[in-house]
């Protein structure tokens, strides 16, 4: 193909053949890699070489037409080089228009970054094609709105369009941006309602990345959305593709929008620092005047005594109860005083506590925030577990009944299950710290969970421990035994747990659980795993674990994909927690239903991580039931 | 070895709400009897005998609307007290009468004080915060004609004024005003041309209170937060920082420096006085006997040093009345 002669007259059709058709058999890196480079060079000034290029890739036959397309798509190194191989092959050809706009952006997500920007910055390169780019963007931004989209399908496709939408965005022309803005606000209106719905944490994310870079586009004066998030290399990923460095400059401007944003970003400093600067303090005088000083003679009284001032908070929980139910608005500080100081002062007169021990968890669930402490929400935690552990009982009951009350917020049920989670923990684990070595079969230590993100670590400890165990009986028993406590968790597990698990399906008026409350549910969940897990030893667990199978069998078709997590981790608590023979033994049909249902999960499920915990499941139970067997009786 | 701070004198009780302000009258002749004015929250001013340590005479003028600003007019007979219900009272107080003379409706629903400044023979300035946000308005009194309105440009962004002095170098020359704003800064006003001097950022809080001595062009404020800041004004009429100093505990109610510029005195949120020095602000003692913020001190203004007195108004409803570097 490089020594093709000019000035002759040749069909290249021939070529077009063999090109489609290596292409098709997969070779197309191999075939690409060579010619691209060439052509590349070749099509730079030469306008020829373009046209014979661009009749190349037209006389492709349909039917590999887009391997090829794929190919270039693939191999080119950039938009522009991209433009000047395929020239308007999208506009002219049916299937390749398809390849590009439809079919590589909707229905595959896994190209990469690098092939959308080739593909998203080729549409945009010429006035022909920009109308497909304005085209491709209404659909990916439907696609992005539409709700059901959102729920069902995986993770990684929703990034996908994300990163095409965004880029698709940066391409974008004022005039453009003006015609089409007021579609733009309805869809990012829509799409970010159905995100901020999501269950999952990285959904709500990307949602709320997406519809900031789509206000910011189409307002870029005035009022722009602006959420708050944590930001991690995902997010920043996604808002350095608002930035196009194009080479051959086609949209200057919105660089420049970006750079503005960026800048505004650090105005807040050097402002900051305006104002000391002000206040910078110009040499004394005094030290050069040699002035005899009149202040010598006042001799200064004895001020050791002068000492920060402490308000000093209740000695007594009964004092405290007074001091946070007390509606006397003067004794903000004493009430400051109280809140930071209850925790400790319950850990240590538990008696006292155990007297009042109801009183106060209702009144610490009610407690609001009264003045602007730092941590409040974690000195209020850290005080209900402190009550909840010292006398769990009669706190437990009260808690799990107001779990199912009328009247109280998400926030405040969630919370609800928090303190169980952590109370349940504190009392299961023998009280160390770090003195002890422990092989990974035992409870490792778990930090006081943050909230929302509990989830996440409960499932890599379970992991861990899934882990641990599937080795041991290679290894065998190579470990000391270790000095053992009682565990306190045992006599109140099913206290924790059964209250929980009774009333799930019952609505009430302000809190539904199977209907709008899915976030609640998936909680809920999560929250029966840990307990799952940190019942392991004690008496009820097999009932704990008989209770949990029926939940998790009447809940697995659940639409939320956090729900379905939730409940896979409970299936893994159980395993690991209930012993196998007991499972076998009261439970052998539940366990079929149950691995067959797996099965189906691990196959099917548009969750990867709901996929990935099937299989463990499954793998967890074949070694359980291998182990059982090998075991000597 | 140092000495324990000494106690207080004597204490006034009997005002059985919290006292914002305090004012001396112990500068006349003889016969006179030396007499505290306080203003506080019930609305009374009480007119204590500093002989006999008890009230003479409670005013009546605020509604029992909180009294936070009193001052003497040239002698204990002319009283002026400002009050919560947005008034500003004159009073005749001569030969035993009690009488509201006139009165000024301010129209400002917040804190801060007015200023007085005698210009010439019974003829006053004064310097008072206006219905307006940020505004401060001078009015002559007795006339209570408006002489100016100083407004701060827009977007200066000063919040609210917190604390006003008035003065002037010397008899014949310009007064001028030293405000203390909502946002930790403190602006020098040319009061004839309503123009602002110099602007200087002392603080990150409000200014809470600020005095100045005109003689030595230096100035203190204080404010909510831990830090006091002392300042000077040169001869081009700016301000500069000077020096700040850093305290125990945060929140400054009232500064005043004592007529004789030697020593000066804070009242904190802390309920704790305390003296400095005021030539190098040499901390030379902690007053600690009020149980509740400390809201306004006063120096004395008797002829004969020896006598010399300091109050200090808290919001445990007394009045504590202390003898402190008086022999100096």
């Amino acid at each position: 193909v490089s020594f093709i002669p000019d000035g002759l007259d040749c069909s290249i059709s021939f070529v077009s053949h063999v090109l489609g058709k290596v292409c098709v058999h997969g070779r197309q890196k191999e075939i690409l890699g060579v010619l691209v480079p060439h052509l590349t060079d070749l099509t730079k000034s030469d306008c020829i070489w373009q046209r014979i290029c661009w009749r190349l890739v037209e006389c492709v036959p349909d039917r590999w037409m887009e391997a090829v397309v794929l190919g270039f798509l693939q191999g080119a190194p950039g938009a522009d080089v991209l433009s000047r191989l395929l020239g308007n092959l999208v506009v002219k050809n049916k299937k390749a228009q398809f390849v590009v706009t439809q079919k590589m952006l909707l229905l595959q997500y896994g190209h990469t970054t690098a092939v959308l920007q080739n593909l998203l910055g080729y549409l945009s390169l010429d006035s022909l094609r920009r109308t497909l780019l304005l085209r491709v963007l209404q659909e990916l931004l439907e696609t992005w709105s539409s709700s059901s989209a959102v729920k069902h399908s995986p993770a990684e496709q929703q990034l996908y369009i994300s990163k095409a939408i965004l880029i698709c965005l940066s391409h974008l022309k004022e005039p453009e941006i003006q015609s089409c803005r007021q579609e733009l606000l309805t869809s990012m209106m829509e799409g970010v309602k159905c995100h901020l719905d999501s269950s999952l944490p990285q959904l709500r994310r990307l949602g709320m990345v997406v519809a900031e870079s789509i206000s910011l586009k189409i307002n870029t004066e005035g009022l722009v959305l602006k959420f708050e998030y944590e930001e991690d290399n995902e997010t920043r990923e996604l808002k350095s593709l608002l930035v196009q460095t194009p080479p051959f400059c086609v949209v200057p401007s919105l660089p420049d929008d970006e750079s503005e944003k960026a800048g505004a970003a650090l105005p807040l400093v050097p402002e900051s620092n305006e104002k000391p600067h002000t206040a910078a303090p110009v040499m004394p005088d005094e030290e050069l005047d040699a002035e005899l000083d009149s202040d010598d003679d006042l001799t200064p009284y004895d001020m050791s005594e002068d000492k920060e001032l402490k308000i000093k908070a209740p000695v007594y929980i009964r004092d405290c109860i007074e001091v946070l139910t007390g509606s006397r608005s003067e004794d903000v500080d004493k009430w400051e005083a109280t809140v930071k100081a209850l925790e400790s002062l319950v850990r240590k007169n538990p008696a006292a506590t155990r007297e009042v021990s109801v009183e106060l968890a209702k009144i610490l669930l009610h407690l609001e925030e009264k003045t602007c402490i730092e941590g409040f929400v974690e000195l209020r935690q850290r005080a209900q577990v402190a009550v909840l552990t010292t006398d769990p009982i009669p706190v437990v009951k009260y808690l799990t009944s107001q779990f199912y009350s009328l009247n109280y917020s998400l926030r405040q049920r969630m919370d609800i299950l928090d303190i169980l989670v952590l109370a349940a923990q504190e009392l299961s684990c023998p009280k160390f710290h770090g003195k002890t070595k422990h092989s990974g079969a035992q409870k490792p230590y778990i930090q006081l969970l943050p909230g929302s993100d509990s989830s996440k670590d409960w499932r890599r400890i379970v992991d861990e421990r899934i882990k641990s165990k599937t080795r041991r009986f290679a290894m065998g028993q190579s470990h000391v035994e270790l000095a053992s406590r009682p565990n306190k968790f045992n006599s109140v597990a099913g206290h924790f747990f059964f209250p929980l698990i009774q009333h799930f399906d019952r609505p009430l008026t302000t809190f539904d659980l199977l209907g709008e409350d899915h976030l609640v549910l998936g909680r809920l969940v999560h929250t029966l795993a840990i307990l799952m897990y940190l019942a392991v030893n004690t008496v009820a667990v097999t009932a704990m674990g008989k209770a949990l199978l029926e939940f998790v069998w009447s809940l697995r078709f659940h639409t939320d994909s956090y729900v379905r997590q939730g409940l896979l981790s409970c299936i893994s608590s159980l395993l690991l927690s209930v012993p196998m023979e007991r499972i076998l033994a009261d439970m052998t049909e539940e366990l079929l239903e149950t691995q067959s249902w797996l099965g189906d999960v691990m196959e099917k499920d548009p969750d990867g991580d709901c996929r990935r915990l099937a299989l463990q499941n499954l793998l967890l139970m074949e070694n359980l039931k291998k182990k059982l067997e090998t075991v000597p009786s | 070895m140092a000495l324990p701070p000494p106690d207080p004198q004597f204490v006034l009780r009997g005002t059985s709400a919290a006292v914002h302000t305090l004012h001396f009258s112990c500068g006349g002749p003889e016969p006179d009897i030396p007499l505290l004015f306080s203003g506080s929250e019930n609305g009374f001013v009480h007119v204590w005998n500093l002989k006999t340590h008890r009230v003479d005479t409670a005013l009546d003028g605020h509604g029992r609307k909180s009294v936070y600003c009193v001052e003497t007019m040239g002698g204990k007979d002319r009283l002026l007290s400002q009050g919560r219900d947005q008034r500003i009272c004159l009073w005749d107080l001569a030969e035993g009468r009690t009488s509201v003379t006139d009165s000024v409706f301010t129209e400002h629903v917040g804190f801060c004080r007015c200023s007085l400044l005698k210009v010439a023979q019974g003829r006053w300035l004064m310097a008072m915060a206006a219905r307006s946000l940020e505004e401060v308005q001078i009015l002559e009194l007795p006339s209570k004609t408006s002489v100016c309105t100083l407004k701060p440009e827009v977007g200066a962004k000063l919040g609210m004024p917190m604390c006003l002095k008035l003065w002037q170098l010397s008899c014949d020359s310009q007064p001028v005003l030293l405000a203390g704003y909502e946002d930790g800064s403190v602006v020098l006003w040319n009061v004839s041309m309503g123009k602002v001097l110099s602007q200087l950022i002392c603080h990150q809080e409000p200014v809470m209170s600020l005095d100045f001595d005109a003689e030595k062009a230096k100035g203190i404020s204080g404010s909510s937060e831990k830090v006091l800041s002392i300042w000077s004004l040169n001869e081009q009429q700016n301000l500069q920082v000077y020096k700040t100093h850093e305290l125990v505990n945060a929140g400054i109610s009232d500064i005043t420096i004592r007529p004789d510029k030697k020593i000066l005195a804070t009242a904190g949120w802390d309920h704790r006085i305390r003296i400095f020095g005021w030539k190098k602000l040499k901390p030379l003692a902690v007053l600690d006997y009020h149980t509740a913020t400390v809201h306004c001190v006063s120096f004395s203004d008797h002829s004969n040093p020896q006598e010399r007195l300091l109050a200090a108004g808290s919001r445990d409803q007394r009045i504590s009345v202390w003898s402190i570097y008086a022999q100096t």
